[in-house]
């Protein structure tokens, strides 16, 4: 029996833009379990980044629920809210944003900090990280030290850090070349294998076959897709 | 996480360092200046009144003006005096000028001071040799003197005058003691005086009454009740005219001294610290910078879970770190000013433990007063917005 760990019903988002409103999200039913590793498809303006924003819960829904490791997400305190973030979502960006004055440790620490994890437990951690996304020689340059593809093994190793029940990637090939692109989306199999969740956000066909599960969102409608399985 | 933030902080003031330095120079030379001139102006306020307690803070001074039916006191009117409870003794004093002259040499325009004992028995250090004059010699009114140094070296070319002859204003006297050399700080310059016994000296001037008189008071504290006993007894001398004299509390003249100079050193601390308000806008402006610099690292911290609360810590410990190091350098360039200031004018040089407490203490205040609305703008900033701006 799989564990369902997201779980969202009839979810709608709304924006108002001046007088109008305007749907982006159109009733969005999304059920992922442990361990899937599903790729939300779709072109830009379909609603993929809000869909991205409320599974991270940088933003609530407008109505309908959403469920995450069986806590109901909604319009709680931005500090309740941080919380969440910290505990459940471990974020990979496009841009990796890494902070380009901290080391690559410290980079991978920082949620561990905002955890309130001791000093010597986060040295520790995000040591054995690094070396786990195989960048234990590089732990003290800086992210100008490193290649695009080194920086997004950081970006992955700070996701990964806190063992959260979601690693959330935006793009996570976007800025870099095909080869690289196709490093880490060997890393991100290699993940799925060992057992993480993955919800990758993609526009990219190809990046998102690497999912063993594919939902396509087209104008704020979400369909499941072909299982590449 | 607050070892952390004040290590994050510093890591960006040193990462933009040029700027930094800027942004602190308002604080530097605002609490510089502040510290400076609060340091030089109690330096010389401790100067001038140790100057003034040295003359004495348990002396009561007499001048006396007279009326047109009593010019001024008897004899017996300073004994009166000297009668009363805590006071050790009196000294009148006859002043004039005169020429002094020896086998050698002759001088003009010397003061010509009349004395008693009491008053070399309360002066510290008023000769450096020989005798002082004693109750025999006021008796007597013995034709003794008491001379300053210029003198001894200008009559007798430096050499002992003990036991020579002197002519003052013409008369023979014999020197009998040499007065201390004067510092330039002192009350009256004692170098190229005469002092001799005030009963010889009130007949060489023709002087029928005494008209100035320091009084002595052997309890610092009894100086007010003693003054207005004195005061008292003049009052009744002058038959309940007050303006025939006029009575000089040296505590007064203290009390005084400080009330002046504290309201001095509020006045100045004042004005400089207005270059302090204009430090801590630079401050804030600088903050308000950085923050929209740093739109995408908040909202990658909010993203990674920092609760707003926690971003506004960060950007205010570093606008508080900020302001508390440009407060250390201008304490220290302020000190090390007023240290300068004092070796020039020759003041004393005093630095209170208030006034370091007082610079880290108004910077501190400052970098929170001004990085409140930057660290307040930082912490409501909307993630999804702040990791879109990149």
């Amino acid at each position: 029996m799989p564990e369902k760990i997201l779980d969202m019903k009839d979810l709608v988002k709304t924006y108002i833009m001046g007088d109008e409103e305007q749907v982006v999200l159109k009733g969005i039913n999304l059920e992922i379990n442990r361990g899937d590793f599903v790729s939300v498809l779709g072109p830009s303006g379909s609603g993929k980044t809000t869909l991205m924003n409320i599974i991270g819960c940088l933003d609530v829904p407008t109505s309908g629920a959403y469920h995450l490791s069986g806590e109901l997400i909604r319009d709680l305190p931005e500090s309740a809210l941080s919380h969440i973030r910290n505990r459940e979502i471990g974020f990979i960006f496009q841009q990796f944003q890494l902070l380009p004055r901290l080391s690559a440790q410290k980079n991978v620490e920082l949620p561990l900090i905002y955890a309130g994890v001791p000093e010597k437990e986060r040295h520790e951690r995000s040591a054995a990280i690094l070396e786990r996304v195989g960048l234990g020689e590089k732990m003290k340059n800086r992210p100008n030290q490193l290649s695009g593809g080194q920086q997004q093994r950081v970006a992955i190793a700070r996701a990964l850090v806190t063992e959260p029940t979601i690693l959330l990637a935006d793009e996570p090939t976007g800025a870099l070349d095909q080869k690289t692109g196709h490093q880490i989306m060997d890393l991100f199999h290699e993940l799925y294998l060992e057992g993480k969740t993955i919800i990758m956000i993609t526009h990219d066909e190809d990046v998102a076959k690497n999912g063993s599960r594919i939902v396509r969102i087209i104008d704020g409608n979400l369909s499941e897709g072909v299982y590449n399985v | 996480m607050f070892k952390e933030s004040i290590k994050m902080a510093l890591e960006n003031l040193v990462s933009n360092k040029m700027r930094s330095f800027l942004t602190m120079l308002g604080i530097i030379i605002g609490v510089g200046s502040v510290i400076a001139l609060i340091t030089i102006v109690s330096g010389a306020t401790s100067t001038v009144t140790d100057q003034v307690a040295s003359m004495g803070a348990n002396t009561v001074t007499i001048q006396i003006q007279g009326t047109p039916l009593k010019q001024g006191l008897t004899q017996g009117d300073v004994n009166k005096i000297s009668e009363i409870k805590n006071i050790t003794g009196v000294s009148p004093t006859i002043s004039g000028i005169t020429a002094v002259a020896s086998n050698d040499n002759s001088m003009e325009e010397i003061s010509l001071q009349g004395k008693n004992d009491v008053y070399f028995k309360n002066t510290e250090d008023v000769i450096s040799s020989g005798r002082i004059i004693s109750p025999i010699d006021l008796e007597n009114k013995s034709r003794v003197a008491l001379i300053g140094t210029d003198i001894v070296d200008e009559l007798y070319a430096g050499k002992s005058p003990l036991g020579q002859e002197i002519k003052i204003g013409g008369i023979t006297y014999t020197v009998i003691g040499v007065l201390a050399e004067s510092d330039s700080f002192a009350s009256s310059d004692t170098n190229s005086s005469v002092m001799i016994p005030y009963t010889t000296a009130m007949g060489v001037v023709g002087a029928k009454y005494i008209n100035s008189m320091t009084v002595f008071i052997d309890d610092e504290a009894m100086a007010v009740a003693t003054t207005q006993e004195i005061e008292a007894n003049l009052k009744k001398a002058f038959n309940g005219n007050t303006d025939g004299y006029n009575i000089v509390n040296m505590q007064s003249i203290l009390d005084t001294i400080d009330s002046m100079t504290s309201i001095l050193s509020m006045m100045l601390g004042g004005i400089a610290s207005i270059s302090l308000v204009v430090g801590g806008i630079g401050i804030m402006n600088m903050m308000l910078v950085s923050v929209t610099e740093r739109t995408s690292e908040i909202g990658l911290r909010k993203a990674l879970g920092a609760e707003p609360k926690q971003i506004q810590m960060q950007f205010l410990i570093e606008s508080v770190v900020l302001s508390i190091i440009g407060g250390i350098i201008g304490f220290i360039i302020g000190v090390v000013l007023a240290y300068v200031v004092a070796m020039i004018i020759g003041t004393g040089f005093t630095l209170k433990a208030s006034s370091v407490i007082l610079a880290v203490g108004f910077s501190a205040g400052i970098g929170i007063v001004f990085g409140f609305t930057p660290a307040r703008k930082a912490s409501r900033l909307n993630p999804i917005d702040a990791l879109r701006s990149i």
